[in-house]
Parts: structure tokens; C-alpha cells; sequence
């Protein structure tokens, strides 16, 4: 996909830059935009060296396994599949944690392993189940206290304000997070075959009953 | 309100700068030391965006020197503005869930073009800074454990997106437009 919107828009600039008889510009351009991209990375370095100093500070002082703990109560009711002792609950937590300080290259190898545990649970392992699509829909809409790239950007562009953006950032994902959260019970409820007639008949174990939705939810839903 | 959440913007940063070492010294946490762990992976980052945004930057900069991002926008522009929404962001909501360094291309080019701290590069730096990547989240989840049938999850990860997009755009219109 990315490869052809790449390929597409610098086709596309080409041709409508022809037609208009702006192809001085164009070329200008893709010279010009290399430049600002390097100009733009190499003024990123000094925030980002400063913030991950400091979010490596609060790693090593343990605030992701604190928040953690502040977080359980509502994970738990976000995953109500997973039993609460499963490992995965473990990882969900600290992926969660990780996020919300703004840890990005802390929270994916976090991710990745409640993803792997999530597996574990599921009977179809190439299908994804409810609570990995719970886990994926809170990533991809996380909490975000600090935009820190934004910010060095607008800075280095002169902004009077670089920091302003941090409340509107902050409460669009609030709201977004809210969304998805809200957004992934429908589709949850929709795509779940009711754990009553199927499962209750293959449950003649004494396993408790949450891990026997998860097997039977792929095989009903197809 | 507006005031409350102004507060929030100037203190947020301070107030972490200052609560993170602190409370990681109480922690009998060597915080210098720490820093300066961390702080070598930042240079690492910063370097390793430069071909993704060199790339991408170039696209962007070719599609408006060419003068087809001013004739889309255009298109799209008399759909938006009713809603309060300026033209100009659209592309973003539409580049932002596919690629993380072509949606940051653009807005650092929207920046560039017409100052940090206008309305429009405002709303799109809440915008760029407030969702993720859905599609390479995605790929990075579950590709690493050999998921085949992703069943709603792309769904529910584009709709939360267009949902964020709305919601950076109501609350830059709260924080900025009301003053």
C-alpha cells in the first residue's frame, strides 16, 4: 500500500506538474524536499536524546510495573476472556503502561508478548481472537501525554508556542481512546457466537467457562 | 475550560521533567546515569527516520510544487469547511492510519508552508500526534505471531482514527478557535 501511494504521488507530480508547466518547480522540489526531511530529522535529535533520557529514567525507577497496578482493575474488565493470573494479563498491563508514559520502544516487544500469550489461549492461532483485537485497537489509539516529534518540529520551524498542542493531543485521544474501546465492544458482541448451547456442551471439563469462549468463538463465526 | 486545559499544555512537560528524576532518586535509582542510557537511543532514532522522512518528504514537496495537492484540496474543500474542518487536513486524516513518516512529511511540509502556529498546523500536529499507525501497528502485532485473519480489528482501528481525527479537530477548535 505504501508502495504505491510513494510511487503514485511522484508519478502523479510529474504528469500534473507537465500539464501545468511547472516541472522546474517539481524538480526544485524533490530536491528541496530530501533537504528538508535531513533538516527536519537532524532537529528532532536534540528532543528526542533529552526525552528518552528522561523516559529511561522512568523505566529504571519502575513507573511502568506502578502503573501497572493502578491500571489492573480496568484492563481486567477490557479483557474479560483472559483470566486475570494468565501471563498475557502481565503484558497487556506493562504494553498498556508503557504507552500511556509515551514509552513507544518500550511498550511494542511488550505488545508483541501478550500477543504471543494472547496465542496461547486461542484454539485457531492464525485467527485473531476478541482480546487481541481489544489489545490492537488500544494500541493503535493510545493515550498520549507527550507528542514530543510535534514538538520538536514546531519548534524548529519557530513556534511562539511549540508546547500548546499538548491538551488538544491529549484530550483527541482521550476521546479516540473512549471510541475505540467503545467501538471494539460492538464489533465483539456482534462477531461473538453467544457462549451458550456450543460451548456449554463441549465444556464437560471442569476448565473454567471464560477460556472455553475463546475456542469456540473461530469455529461458530467461520 | 479553556483555561484549565492551557494550564495543561504549559505544565504537563515541566512538571514530568522535574517528577521523573525525583521520584526515580527516592527509587535510589542513579538518575544520571540512566539519562544518559537512554539518551544514546534517541540519537539512534532521530537518524534511523531520516530515510523514511527523506523519502516521503520529497513525494510530498513534488505533489504540491506540481500543484495537485492545491486542485485536491479544492476538491475536497467546499465537503469540509461547513463542518468547521480546513481542507488542507484532509490528506492527513487520509495518510495518517497508512503511513506514519508520509503523514509526519506532510505536516512538517503544512509547517513549513504556512507556519507552526496557524490553525491548520496546529490541528495537524494534534492530529499527527494523537493516533498511531493503524496499518503498521497492525502488521508489526500480528504478523509477529503468523495472524492470517485479522477479522474486525482493521475496522475498529480505522474507525477509532476517524473518530480521532474529529476529536483533534473539536479540541484545537475549543483551545484555538474560541480565543
Amino acid at each position: 500500500m505504501v508502495n504505491w501511494i510513494w510511487m503514485g504521488m511522484i508519478v502523479f507530480s510529474v504528469v500534473f506538474g507537465a500539464a501545468n508547466g511547472k516541472m522546474e518547480q517539481v524538480a526544485e522540489a524533490a530536491f528541496g524536499g530530501a533537504q528538508t526531511g535531513v533538516t527536519v530529522c537532524l532537529g528532532l535529535i536534540s528532543i528526542l536524546v533529552f526525552w528518552m533520557g528522561l523516559m529511561r529514567i522512568a523505566e529504571d525507577a519502575g513507573l511502568v510495573r506502578k502503573l501497572s497496578v493502578l491500571l489492573a482493575p480496568i484492563v481486567r474488565k477490557l479483557f474479560p476472556d483472559v483470566p486475570a493470573d494468565h501471563p498475557a494479563m502481565g503484558y497487556i498491563l506493562s504494553n498498556m503502561s508503557a504507552n500511556l508514559l509515551g514509552l513507544g520502544n518500550a511498550a511494542t516487544p511488550m505488545g508483541i508478548k501478550a500477543m504471543q500469550e494472547l496465542q496461547k489461549l486461542s484454539a485457531e492461532p492464525t485467527v485473531a481472537t476478541p482480546a487481541m483485537c481489544t489489545l490492537l485497537a488500544l494500541n493503535t489509539a493510545s493515550i498520549t501525554l507527550v507528542p514530543t516529534t510535534m514538538i520538536a518540529i514546531r519548534m524548529n520551524f519557530g513556534s511562539v508556542h511549540p508546547a500548546d498542542i499538548v491538551a488538544p493531543t491529549l484530550l483527541a485521544t482521550i476521546i479516540s481512546t473512549g471510541a475505540a474501546i467503545l467501538i471494539d465492544r460492538w464489533y465483539r458482541s456482534k462477531n461473538k457466537t453467544p457462549p451458550t448451547s456450543s460451548s456449554i456442551r463441549m465444556n464437560k471439563g471442569a476448565a473454567p467457562p471464560t477460556s472455553q469462549i475463546n475456542p469456540s468463538a473461530p469455529a461458530g463465526g467461520g | 475550560m479553556v483555561e484549565l486545559i492551557q494550564i495543561v499544555s504549559t505544565w504537563t512537560i515541566p512538571v514530568l521533567i522535574a517528577f521523573i528524576p525525583l521520584y526515580a532518586s527516592l527509587r535510589k535509582v542513579p538518575v544520571y546515569e540512566s539519562f544518559i542510557d537512554g539518551a544514546k537511543d534517541g540519537f539512534q532514532t532521530a537518524i534511523s527516520i531520516i530515510p523514511h522522512l527523506v523519502g516521503m518528504m520529497t513525494a510530498i514537496s513534488m505533489f504540491r510544487a506540481s500543484g495537485a495537492m492545491d486542485a485536491f484540496v479544492g476538491l475536497i474543500r467546499p465537503l469540509l469547511e461547513g463542518f468547521g474542518i480546513p481542507g488542507d487536513v484532509l490528506p492527513l486524516a487520509l495518510l495518517r492510519p497508512i503511513t506514519g513518516a508520509g503523514s509526519l512529511a506532510f505536516v512538517t511540509d503544512l509547517i513549513k508552508e504556512q507556519g507552526p502556529d496557524t490553525f491548520v498546523a496546529r490541528i495537524a500536529s494534534t492530529i499527527q500526534g494523537s493516533t498511531d499507525t493503524t496499518l503498521y501497528v497492525l502488521t508489526v502485532y500480528f504478523g509477529a505471531i503468523g495472524i492470517r485473519n485479522s477479522r474486525y480489528a482493521l475496522k475498529v482501528g480505522l474507525l477509532s482514527d476517524l473518530v480521532g481525527f474529529f476529536a483533534a479537530v473539536a479540541a484545537c477548535w475549543l483551545m484555538f478557535g474560541l480565543v
